[in-house]
């Protein structure tokens, strides 16, 4: 009996996950029609440029839920979700990133090269990608054996910083109406005075996660 | 996401009403309501001429032109004004021409159309955030009516206001810019033949999103120079403010001329992309008016006034 429930549960848990995978890609199977469409409007390379932008950083803010989520309601299971959550805000950054060198500046490396060092925003977006680079190459299970669990948990609080790196480069980027950068200022905020506070409380025996 | 859900159902809109339909619809709108509902936007204007001044470069889409839009009274994301500013009434507009002038005049609708011939110029348009477009504006240009209120010695700028009402442009509290906007030029520019009140485009009455019902098209300058829905022109002695140099005077100038050799802080202003395409075009300088208008600044150290 015990057995057969618990790989009901672990079905169950597979299927979501499969669902949760495909979800994901919805926003990138959208532009791959739009484009196949010449539907991506007016202006396709801002159009590509904005929503893999956007999606990094819904995901990033996402990810960064999880920890949360699962001990305000119980439901421990959610960590199941996390690393795909984001692999896919990894995914959706170098797409970003891409779409930027490539179609955006059509491979023009010395203006490129410019561009990190002189502007502001694009460094700020530049160092929020590479700060997932670390965490997306040490996301399988075989790195947090190598690595402990500990000093692994320490490497992917790398996560916060990319975040806020996220949220500088749009609120830098924008020409005069931040509403949406401080709203996803503010919800990394309050993610992370949840940490915070779980950080400051007496410390209990259970470990907590990043 | 939003904007391509509209961009497509529009186009699908157009393909299911031919546009011979949909004009004859408006100009019987046109004739039930009386001569002024000539002038609202979508209805044809007529005895317009071609003029020399015009680019031969081919001219950009019309879903382009009136679905991509920097208009921050009706909302920050180019697809906003397309969808927000279709009910924008412009009906009882009221055009002020004052300051330093002898014959100091105001104009209603039918007096705006009325200033001079019409002719049809296509112009390319720079955007200070590196897209470009090239339009067929329909309009005359600014120094037929700054000479028609004949300036005085003391006329050095020329001001410009747009229309500000927070309960037809609800989105304008949002825009981040202090409201009404304001731009200008000095005189010499404002009186160069380039310099043109636009009253439609595409053969047509100046769509909402565009700036109706007149706006301002000074090529050779970044298009935030272009001041759209215009109520006030004023001559002045002093250099006028301009509402994106008030906002950020380390970012936009008063000049803002077309230059790829000046960089805007945050991005190279050396390419630019010619709407809806992909790749980058270099960008010329004074937008290609170079001959016309490089005049106008010799002496001028173009990066101190950027």
């Amino acid at each position: 009996m015990l057995t057969h429930g618990g790989s009901t549960r672990m079905n169950k848990i597979r299927w979501t996950k499969v669902f949760v995978f495909a979800l994901c890609l919805v926003p990138f199977l959208l532009l791959v029609r739009d484009w196949r469409n010449d539907a991506l409007g007016p202006n396709p390379v801002e159009k590509i440029t904005h929503t893999t932008g956007d999606w990094t950083i819904y995901l990033l803010l996402i990810t960064l839920t999880v920890t949360p989520l699962r001990k305000l309601f119980k439901v421990p299971s959610l960590i199941r979700f996390r690393r795909m959550l984001g692999l896919f805000a990894f995914f959706y950054g170098c797409l970003h990133l891409m779409t930027y060198v490539g179609l955006d500046q059509s491979f023009d490396w010395p203006a490129l090269w410019k561009d990190v060092y002189k502007r502001p925003f694009v460094t700020a977006g530049f160092a929020a990608w590479l700060l997932m680079v670390p965490l997306a190459l040490t996301s399988t299970a075989w790195s947090i054996r190598k690595l402990g669990g500990k000093r692994w948990q320490r490497l992917h609080r790398l996560i916060y910083f990319s975040a806020l790196g996220g949220v500088i480069h749009y609120y830098w980027l924008v020409k005069s109406d931040v509403r949406r950068p401080l709203l996803y200022g503010a919800i990394l905020l309050v993610l992370m005075l949840y940490r915070g506070v779980i950080w400051l409380r007496p410390k209990t025996p259970r470990p907590s996660a990043p | 996401m939003i904007g391509i859900e509209e961009f497509m159902s529009r186009l699908r809109y157009s393909q299911v009403t031919p546009k011979s339909e949909y004009l004859n619809r408006r100009r019987f709108l046109a004739g039930a309501l009386g001569a002024t509902a000539l002038a609202h936007a979508g209805a044809k204007l007529s005895g317009v001429t071609k003029s020399p001044l015009s680019t031969t470069e081919p001219v950009s889409a019309f879903e382009v032109i009136t679905g991509y839009n920097n208009y921050y009274e009706f909302g920050t994301g180019k697809g906003d004004p397309s969808k927000n500013a279709q009910k924008f009434v412009v009906d009882a507009w009221m055009l002020s021409i004052e300051g330093e002038v002898s014959k100091p005049k105001t104009l209603d609708l039918d007096g705006i159309m009325k200033i001079a011939p019409l002719e049809e110029r296509i112009y390319r348009h720079r955007c200070v955030e590196r897209w470009s477009i090239v339009v067929p504006w329909i309009g005359f240009s600014l120094s037929t009516l700054l000479k028609q209120v004949e300036p005085t010695s003391k006329a050095k700028y020329v001001a410009f206001q747009s229309y500000y009402d927070p309960k037809q442009m609800p989105e304008g509290k949002y825009a981040g810019i202090r409201l009404p906007y304001v731009e200008g030029l000095r005189i010499d520019e404002a009186m160069h033949p380039l310099a043109m009140l636009v009253v439609g485009l595409y053969g047509e009455v100046l769509p909402n999103q565009n700036g109706a019902p007149l706006r301002l098209a000074v090529p050779w300058k970044y298009g935030f120079k272009s001041i759209k829905s215009i109520v006030k022109i004023k001559l002045v002695e002093k250099e006028p403010p301009t509402t994106w140099n008030l906002a950020n005077a380390h970012e936009y100038g008063f000049y803002s001329n077309v230059n790829p050799e000046v960089d805007h802080p945050r991005w190279s202003q050396a390419k630019e992309r010619r709407l809806p395409a992909i790749g980058m075009r270099p960008t010329l300088k004074f937008n290609g008016y170079e001959d016309q208008v490089a005049s106008l600044y010799t002496g001028m150290d173009l990066k101190k006034y950027y």
